[in-house]
């Protein structure tokens, strides 16, 4: 491989070609300033528009100052990073950004994670010497996503996620000059676009343009309320994150500190979305069971590749994009919907009260469960099955707000009868995990043998597409695909279209690495190894489980027992299956 | 439930749609499929762009963004006569904007607006290339040169009707 020399603040590296000025300083440990330049390494997102000029460095020989994020490292080169000329021009920038900033930083939902008031702090801003026209744009309101484009600064993260890596394109620059600004079409709110609330323009945003609905005080009001009880649950992806918002490092699980905050407050009934997720594998299981049978059979009809439906951006995603493949899907709700639909029914009868005097809450890594919760169909009588959802940071805030000691806080369980769970359950929040878990309980229904080996390491890891084969022995040679990002989900789409696509079964998550990087989780800010270290917690949940199979869950097993009857029953149809709309935008020809 | 119902006309969807084709539905050619759509329809309206985002392929987003990026295109239909004043540096400095100002208070609306009558429209340019007869300004293609504000008036009664 070719390699250049050059120096770096006097100091000589030797770098190979193509390598940014910015990347190697990094490799030196000198940290040039950025603020538009992101990437998340190896899970595919990133933008380089080189456009804020926030990381100019000063070239030897060179006129203008150089940004260190797309300028190339050259043979010979001389640089500095820290030259009163780049420091000087790296300020202005700064002051020129922050005279249209507003200046609301105690009241901004970013404040503390903003990455331009980090900026301007480490930059020792003191003034903003420029004084000029200020943007005046109506806060928008959505039911995951809030956008205040009075903050943007135009550093287009955003624009690049909702395009390049979603495939969505609900945002984008428009108008030109000072009214320029990331936004949607014509002006309109995002729940009139394609936007699918995955929100990873909140989990890219450096500012607080973008943010989560915030519940919390819902949350708070509803606690107190004499009338009411109100009963949690908690996603699989929340315990390997939560920590790190109490300075833990990334990757500590923390599901027992999580069970004993919810307790402390005041929830009445604190549940588990595991418990649900194992519920979903022997719903979505039976399901793709069947149409696997059918398949073999002969059956033309049958909807082949069985696909995944947890993931409520990725189910916004087919009714806009591709309504008329919504048969492929699982008819299964996610994990949050069957625990909603099971907490409204069998649990309010349990306690003997009216669903509506139960608040369901959820805590979640995402904020398109937040749009999941509004879906009418996903209630009864108009009162939904999940009143509200609040994510990870929104429940760190609570925990903060009610003075709760969480980095010392003894561990609690889980409440019975929703709160048991298994290893197969937990997995849920990576990606790869819905397919794994899916696979240790069909694998075993169908042969009707015990599995020697639960782990489906084929299916495991963090390329945006995995593909395998996995043998049931006299059964099929199951052809599976676990993709993530919704242009890769796009792309399995087009091959059903086409009549070519090779799987059985498949797997779609809206997130980079599944829900451990949902769009509700603490903010990584370009941090993969945090990603990774969520990740490998995820699998250690997993070991750590003493039993790792949906089907073996002593709580599974009651619920149809005593109220479900068995997967695929009609009462499982009626509660823990819905139906999919078609949501695609259409031409009304008027002759 | 259904998704958003755009309405367009039967023959304006196939004419955009002809339009798409000739560029072979290529989105790189989005910005001559733009010039030829406004060229056909005069102006860019939502429902316009939303058939060439479903030809090109792209989303609408896009479309939107480079019809707002570029002051040629317009979402608002121009008036039957479409004014536009040069406002380069070569008509700018021979006094482009007391002519401006004199087709703004003459026909009572600001630049990129259209009579209430729909009779005209007034924009402004950079630079038509005619910078010898500056100041300039245009009338449905027509140059006016070496413009003074008092000629205003007179111009406009041309196109009487």
């Amino acid at each position: 491989m070719d390699t250049i020399k050059l120096t770096i603040d006097n100091r000589a590296v030797e770098v190979p070609k193509g390598t940014t000025i910015l990347k190697a300083a990094e490799q030196m440990g000198i940290k040039i300033p950025t603020l538009c330049n992101f990437e998340l390494e190896g899970l595919a997102l990133k933008n380089h528009p080189g456009g804020c000029r926030i990381c100019v460095v000063e070239v030897a020989g060179r006129r203008n100052l150089a940004p260190a994020c797309i300028t190339e490292c050259m043979q010979d080169m001389v640089v500095k990073t820290n030259s009163p000329r780049a420091i000087n021009a790296r300020k202005t920038v700064l002051e020129l950004m922050l005279s249209d900033h507003p200046n609301d930083c105690l009241q901004c939902p970013k404040n503390g994670k903003c990455e331009l008031q980090s900026l301007a702090a480490d930059m020792g801003i003191r003034e903003i010497p420029y004084k000029g026209e200020q943007s005046e744009y109506p806060i928008e309101l959505s039911p995951s996503i809030v956008r205040d484009a009075n903050k943007c600064i135009m550093c287009r993260r955003c624009e690049s996620v909702c395009h390049e890596y979603q495939s969505v394109g609900a945002i984008g620059a428009v108008e030109r000059g000072f009214p320029a600004v990331v936004a949607p079409a014509f002006g309109k709110n995002l729940i009139e676009t394609n936007c699918v609330f995955c929100g990873q323009c909140i989990a890219v945003c450096p500012v607080g343009a973008l943010s989560e609905v915030d519940h919390t005080g819902k949350v708070l009001r509803d606690i107190a309320n004499p009338d009411v009880k109100t009963a949690v649950q908690v996603a699989p992806a929340v315990r390997v994150a939560l920590g790190e918002e109490f300075g833990m490092p990334a990757g500590s699980i923390v599901t027992g500190k999580i069970a004993a905050a919810l307790k402390a407050i005041g929830f009445d009934y604190v549940f588990d979305t595991d418990w649900s997720a194992d519920l979903t594998i022997m719903e979505e299981g039976t399901e793709a069971i069947g149409r696997f049978k059918a398949f073999l059979s002969g059956d033309k009809n049958v909807k082949i590749p069985i696909m995944t439906s947890c993931c409520p951006a990725w189910v916004n995603f087919y009714e806009k994009f591709y309504p008329e493949l919504r048969e492929y899907p699982s008819t299964a709700k996610s994990p949050q919907g069957m625990f909603g639909a099971t907490v409204k029914t069998y649990f309010a009868d349990k306690i003997g009260i009216p669903r509506e005097k139960l608040i369901s809450v959820s805590v979640m890594p995402c904020v398109a469960k937040k749009y999941e919760c509004e879906r009418e169909e996903l209630g009864a009588n108009g009162n939904p099955d999940v009143d509200y959802s609040i994510t990870t940071r929104e429940l760190a805030r609570l925990i903060k707000m009610c003075n709760i000691d969480f980095n010392n806080l003894p561990e609690a369980k889980f409440d019975s009868p929703l709160g048991e769970s298994t290893g197969a359950a937990v997995i849920f929040g990576v990606t790869g995990g819905v397919m794994e878990a899916a696979l240790r309980t069909a694998a075993e229904i169908l042969t009707g043998q015990t599995l020697p080996k639960v782990d489906f390491e084929e299916v495991r890891g963090l390329e945006g597409v995995r593909e395998a084969t996995i043998p049931i022995p006299g059964v099929i040679d199951l052809k599976v695909a676990v993709v993530y990002g919704l242009k890769n989900a796009r792309m399995i789409m087009e091959q059903i279209k086409a009549g070519n696509c090779p799987y059985h079964f498949v797997e779609v998550m809206a997130c980079p690495g599944g829900c451990i990087d949902g769009a509700g989780q603490p903010f990584h800010h370009g941090d993969a190894s945090i990603i990774r270290a969520r990740h490998a917690a995820i699998y250690k949940a997993d070991r750590d489980m003493p039993l790792r199979k949906s089907h073996e869950n002593p709580e599974i097993i009651s619920i149809y027992k005593e109220f479900y009857g068995e997967p695929g029953s009609e009462k499982a149809h009626h509660l823990l299956h819905t139906h999919y709309f078609d949501k695609k935008k259409q031409f009304d020809l008027e002759k | 439930m259904c998704g958003p119902k755009i309405k367009i006309s039967e023959a304006n969807y196939l004419k955009i749609k002809e339009i798409c084709a000739s560029f072979n539905n290529n989105p790189g050619e989005l910005i001559n499929v733009l010039h030829k759509t406004q060229e056909h329809f005069g102006y860019l309206p939502e429902e316009v762009q939303q058939v060439v985002a479903d030809c090109l392929g792209i989303p609408v987003g896009k479309v939107y963004g480079v019809v707002s990026f570029y002051s040629f295109f317009t979402m608002k239909p121009k008036g039957k006569y479409a004014i536009s004043v040069c406002l380069g540096t070569a008509c700018y400095v021979k006094g482009a904007e007391k002519i401006l100002d004199a087709l703004k208070s003459e026909l009572k609306i600001s630049e990129g607006g259209v009579t209430d009558d729909g009779k005209f429209s007034l924009d402004v340019l950079r630079c038509v290339g005619a910078c010898g007869l500056a100041p300039v300004m245009t009338i449905n293609g027509k140059t006016y040169g070496r413009l003074v504000p008092e000629q205003v008036k007179s111009i406009l009664a041309e196109y009487a009707d």
